[in-house]
């Protein structure tokens, strides 16, 4: 008897698993009032600097606390810790993006229910942290100046995941040919939704726009 | 950029099913990827070769068919084929409007094997 080829039925998606996790951790979080953002962008586009920047502005009103994802070292947690706010450090140990089992991890080791605000600092990255939900109740991203007007182009998963966008480092833009309103015009094309702020966080131009709706989301949770 | 992790998930899926069925050997899997997906079909296979090694699966071919990106009118509830490449602004087919949400596109989808 000859072996014949069978074929069998599996009807499975990879992202099942995480997607339903992640829907699970976001519902816990509504009931307990704590909103978690997914922050996300490039090496170097600011991610950091923004978040020290909103602690600055938001930790009298709100109780905060971050979540830094790299694949290796503290140097993150240990600049945001100096600014008062609970900081704990993921190390991803190789992985590109966090996913939802990673950031449960993290808040574990939270008191989320006495938390306003959880702010997650993902792996710095464009492509791969906008395929896996985390649990966030909004994400956002940093395009900075430097990176180039093009990356929505190059990149459109991570432009149609998040609800905010922050376009920093716009100190730099007379010495560029970042065109803003081309960049502006291909990120609304792919999400017509999405809250656009300019900001620089070296000269601190634009961070209240950004501060104010993050606090208004927070709030309206 | 994380074809690892996405590679040993589908494996970890294909050997469960495989195992279930008393499979001696897969011979292919048959996947269904979104186009948003940035993985390419021929790094996907080197990583399946590498990670399957000594397995059942080793040797398997993945047929990978490329899922449209589909868009939900905001406005109206149709659904329709969104076209990302192109430099025109999205707009529904039936009633115009520019707001929508994403359906489906980026999905890793494990349709079936072939085993014997």
């Amino acid at each position: 008897m000859t072996d014949e080829i069978r074929l069998i039925e599996v009807k499975e998606d990879i992202l099942a698993d995480n997607t339903l996790l992640a829907k699970e951790l976001q519902e816990k979080l509504r009931r307990e009032k704590t909103f978690l953002l997914n922050l996300m962008a490039s090496p170097g586009a600011g991610k950091t600097s923004l978040v020290v920047q909103t602690i600055r502005k938001l930790k009298e009103k709100l109780a905060i606390a971050v979540m830094e994802a790299d694949i290796d070292s503290m140097v993150d947690a240990e600049k945001v810790a100096k600014e008062g706010v609970t900081a704990i450090q993921i190390r991803t140990g190789g992985f590109c993006h966090m996913d939802a089992t990673m950031v449960k991890t993290g808040l574990d080791a939270m008191d989320t229910q006495n938390l306003d605000l959880v702010i997650l600092e993902n792996v710095g990255n464009l492509v791969c942290p906008a395929e896996f939900e985390t649990g966030a109740i909004k994400n956002a991203m940093i395009l900075s100046v430097p990176e180039g007007d093009d990356k929505p182009l190059k990149y459109p998963l991570m432009f149609t995941v998040c609800q905010a966008m922050v376009i920093n480092k716009i100190d730099y833009l007379t010495l560029s040919d970042f065109d803003i309103q081309k960049c502006k015009d291909h990120v609304l094309k792919l999400n017509p939704d999405i809250k656009i702020f300019e900001v620089s966080c070296r000269t601190g131009e634009g961070i209240d726009e950004w501060v104010q709706w993050l606090y208004d989301e927070v709030k309206s949770l | 950029m994380h074809e690892l992790p996405v590679i040993s998930s589908i494996l970890k899926i294909v050997l469960k099913h495989a195992n279930d069925h008393n499979v001696k050997q897969v011979v292919a899997v048959h996947l269904q990827v979104g186009e948003l997906s940035d993985l390419e079909d021929k790094w996907m296979q080197q990583y399946f070769d590498h990670l399957s090694k000594g397995g059942i699966a080793e040797g398997a071919r993945l047929v990978i068919e490329r899922t449209p990106v589909v868009m939900k009118c905001t406005d109206c509830g149709h659904t329709y084929v969104a076209d990302l490449k192109n430099n025109e602004k999205l707009k529904c087919p039936e009633c115009a409007s520019e707001k929508n949400t994403l359906i489906s596109g980026r999905e890793y989808f494990i349709k079936n094997l072939e085993a014997i």
